[in-house]
C-alpha cells in the first residue's frame, strides 16, 4: 500500500505533470479562465487517467507490443466518451464551458504517457494509484493557474467576487497571454521552492549532493562510479550488446 | 609597458561614447514632447509622466536588489523606457496604470530576458500593448480637461474631417506624447545631429508607410489624407523614438531598411484594414519579433568567404 501513496504523492508535488513535466499544455493554457474550469478539466481528466490507466495496466499481458499505442487510444477513447456524455447530461454548464477541449482529453499526453511509462509495466493498484496521483497534480495546477488569472482578470474566485468594487479588472489575464505569464511566474515560484528545497539537502538523489546509487536518474556525468550515461546510452549499450550476442551466435 | 602595447581581444577601436551618454540624450531629445504634452493636458499629465519614470527606475532597482546583482539604473535607459510609457499614455489615465505600466515593461519585459541589451522588444510598447488589452476603455479614453471625443485618426477613419495644422502642432486629442508632431521632430533632428539614430529606420518607415496608403487605402495620392495618417497617431513618436531603439532593431544595415519597410506595411495594414484606427505600437512589436530572422538574411558575408565557389 505504502506505494501507491508514493505514487499520489508523486503526482502531486514531484513529477506533478503541468509544472515539472510540462505535459498537457493545451487544455492547460486553453480552459484555465477560471478557477471552475481549472477544476472541471482537472477532475474529467483524473477520473478518465485513473480508470485507463487502471484497464490498460489490466491489459497489458494481453496487448501486443506492436499495436500497443492505438489499443492504449482506444481504452482512453471509450472513458473520456463515457465522462463526455455524462457531463453533458449532469453538468451542462461545465460541458459548455470546456467544449472541444473535453473530447481532446483524448489525444492529451499526460494519459498516453502514463499509459505508456507507468501503467504498461506494472500491477493494477498502483497503476491506479499512480492515475488519481497524476490526476489530482493536474487539477491542482489547473484549479491554481485558473484562481490567479480568475482573480487578477475579472476579480472573482469561483464565481464570487472578492476584489473591491473599485478594482479594475485585467481583462488580458483572462485572455490567451495571461495563461502563459500565471504558468511561467507558478512554475518558477515552484523552481524556486525546488531548488530552495535541495539546497537544504531534503532531496539527496540530485546533481552534486550526494549518492544515492541511482545510476540510471543521477544526472551527475562526472561521478566516479557512474554506470550509463543516461537511460538513451543504456539503450544503446543494450543494443550493442544485443548486435555482440548476435554476431556470436552467427559464428 | 605602455598601454600602447597591450594585448586585447577584439573589439580594437573604441568610442568615447557610453550607453549613458546616448540615454541621456534620447532624453533630451524627448523633452519638447514632454514639456509641450504636460503644457497641453494639463497636471494629471505631468503626473503620469514622473509616477511611470519613477515605477520604472524603482523597478529595475528593486529587481537588482532582489536579484543580488549591481544595480543598473545608472545607465538611465530605465528612465527612457518610462517616459515614452508615459508619453504613450492618455493624459486621463489613473496614476496606478502608470505603476503597473512601468513595473511590467522593467520586470517583464526587460530584467527577465536579461535587461538591457537581452530585451527582445521594446519594453515600453510591450507594456503599453498589455495595458491597451488589459485596461481597453482606460486606455481608449482619450477625453480630458482640454479636448473631448475621439483622435483625429479615429474621426478620419470613420469619415470625418480633421484640422491637419492643428494635428502637425499637436493640438488634438490622443496620448500625451503623440499629438505634437512639432515637437517630436524636434527632437529626433537633435538625435539625428547628434549621431545617436540615422534615417535608415525612421525614413524607410515613413516612405514604405505613405506608399502602402497611396496603393492600398482607396484614396490614391490624397495629400490631404497622407498627411493627416503621418500627423496622426503615434506615428511620428514610434518612427523616431521607438523603432530605433538599439537593443530590438536589426544591426545590419540592409536589416534596417528591411525592417523599416516591414513596419510602415505592417502599420498600413493596421490603419486601413484593421478595425482600431491605430497600429503604430502592434506594428513596432510584430516587427521587433521578427528583428532574429531580418538579421539572420541579411547577415553581411566575411570577408574572402561567399565567393563564387569553384
Amino acid at each position: 500500500m505504502n506505494k501507491c501513496v508514493e505514487r499520489l504523492y508523486n503526482g502531486l508535488l514531484k513529477e506533478n505533470p503541468t509544472f515539472v513535466l510540462m505535459l498537457g499544455m493545451c487544455p492547460t493554457l486553453a480552459v484555465t479562465t477560471s478557477a471552475m474550469n481549472g477544476l472541471g478539466m482537472g477532475l474529467t481528466t483524473m477520473v478518465v487517467l485513473a480508470l485507463s490507466n487502471a484497464f490498460i495496466s489490466l491489459l497489458r499481458k494481453v496487448i501486443p507490443d506492436k499495436v500497443r499505442i492505438p489499443a492504449f487510444i482506444v481504452i482512453i477513447a471509450s472513458f473520456v466518451t463515457v465522462m463526455e456524455l455524462l457531463l453533458e447530461a449532469f453538468i451542462p454548464s461545465l460541458y459548455s464551458a470546456l467544449g472541444i477541449y473535453i473530447p481532446l482529453i483524448v489525444v492529451n499526453c499526460i494519459i498516453l504517457g502514463r499509459a505508456e511509462s507507468y501503467a504498461s509495466k506494472n500491477p493494477i493498484l498502483p497503476s491506479f494509484f499512480d492515475g488519481v496521483g497524476m490526476g489530482l497534480g493536474f487539477t491542482f495546477a489547473l484549479t491554481c493557474i485558473g484562481a490567479v488569472r480568475e482573480i487578477i482578470g475579472a476579480g472573482q474566485i469561483f464565481g464570487l467576487t472578492i476584489m473591491p468594487a473599485s478594482y479594475v479588472p485585467a481583462s488580458i489575464f483572462i485572455m490567451a497571454p495571461g495563461a502563459f505569464f500565471v504558468l511561467a511566474v507558478l512554475t518558477a515560484i515552484q523552481n524556486y521552492a525546488k531548488i530552495k528545497g535541495e539546497e537544504k539537502g531534503k532531496d539527496m538523489s540530485k546533481v552534486g549532493s550526494g549518492c544515492s546509487e541511482d545510476c540510471m536518474n543521477c544526472g551527475d556525468k562526472g561521478c566516479s562510479k557512474r554506470f550509463y550515461d543516461t537511460a538513451a546510452d543504456q539503450k544503446k549499450n543494450d543494443h550493442k550488446e544485443e548486435i555482440k550476442t548476435e554476431e556470436k551466435e552467427e559464428a | 609597458m605602455s598601454g600602447l602595447m597591450k594585448v586585447s581581444s577584439n573589439p580594437h577601436i573604441r568610442a568615447a561614447i557610453t550607453t549613458n551618454k546616448i540615454m541621456l540624450s534620447v532624453i533630451i531629445a524627448l523633452l519638447p514632447t514632454t514639456i509641450f504634452g504636460v503644457i497641453n493636458f494639463g497636471t494629471n499629465a505631468l503626473i503620469l509622466v514622473l509616477v511611470t519614470v519613477a515605477s520604472s527606475v524603482l523597478s529595475e532597482w528593486c529587481f537588482c536588489k532582489i536579484c543580488k546583482k549591481k544595480s543598473t539604473i545608472g545607465d538611465l535607459s530605465a528612465v527612457v523606457t518610462g517616459l515614452l510609457l508615459a508619453l504613450n499614455l492618455p493624459p486621463s489615465a489613473p496614476w496606478w496604470i502608470a505603476v503597473i505600466g512601468g513595473v511590467f515593461a522593467i520586470v517583464v519585459v526587460k530584467m527577465l530576458f536579461g535587461g538591457l541589451g537581452q530585451n527582445f522588444m521594446n519594453p515600453a510598447l510591450g507594456a503599453r500593448c498589455f495595458l491597451l488589452i488589459s485596461f481597453t476603455s482606460i486606455m481608449t479614453n482619450f477625453d480630458c480637461d482640454a479636448y473631448t471625443g475621439a483622435t483625429p485618426l479615429a474621426v478620419l477613419k470613420e469619415g470625418g474631417a480633421v484640422n491637419v495644422y492643428n494635428m502637425v502642432v499637436g493640438r488634438t486629442a490622443g496620448t500625451i506624447g503623440e499629438t505634437s508632431m512639432m515637437a517630436i521632430v524636434l527632437g529626433a533632428c537633435l538625435l539625428i545631429l547628434l549621431g545617436v539614430i540615422d534615417l535608415r529606420i525612421p525614413g524607410s518607415y515613413l516612405v514604405s508607410f505613405v506608399a502602402f496608403l497611396v496603393l492600398f487605402s482607396g484614396k490614391g495620392f490624397d495629400l490631404y489624407y497622407i498627411s493627416a495618417n503621418l500627423a496622426g497617431g503615434g506615428l511620428m513618436l514610434g518612427a523616431f523614438f521607438m523603432a530605433t531603439d538599439y537593443v530590438t532593431r536589426p544591426i545590419t544595415r540592409g536589416g534596417q531598411y528591411l525592417f523599416g519597410i516591414l513596419l510602415g506595411i505592417l502599420t498600413g495594414i493596421f490603419r486601413v484594414y484593421g478595425a482600431s484606427a491605430e497600429g503604430v505600437s502592434y506594428a513596432i512589436i510584430i516587427g521587433n519579433l521578427l528583428v532574429p530572422l531580418i538579421e539572420k538574411i541579411t547577415y553581411p558575408k566575411a570577408f574572402g568567404r561567399g565567393g563564387e565557389k569553384s
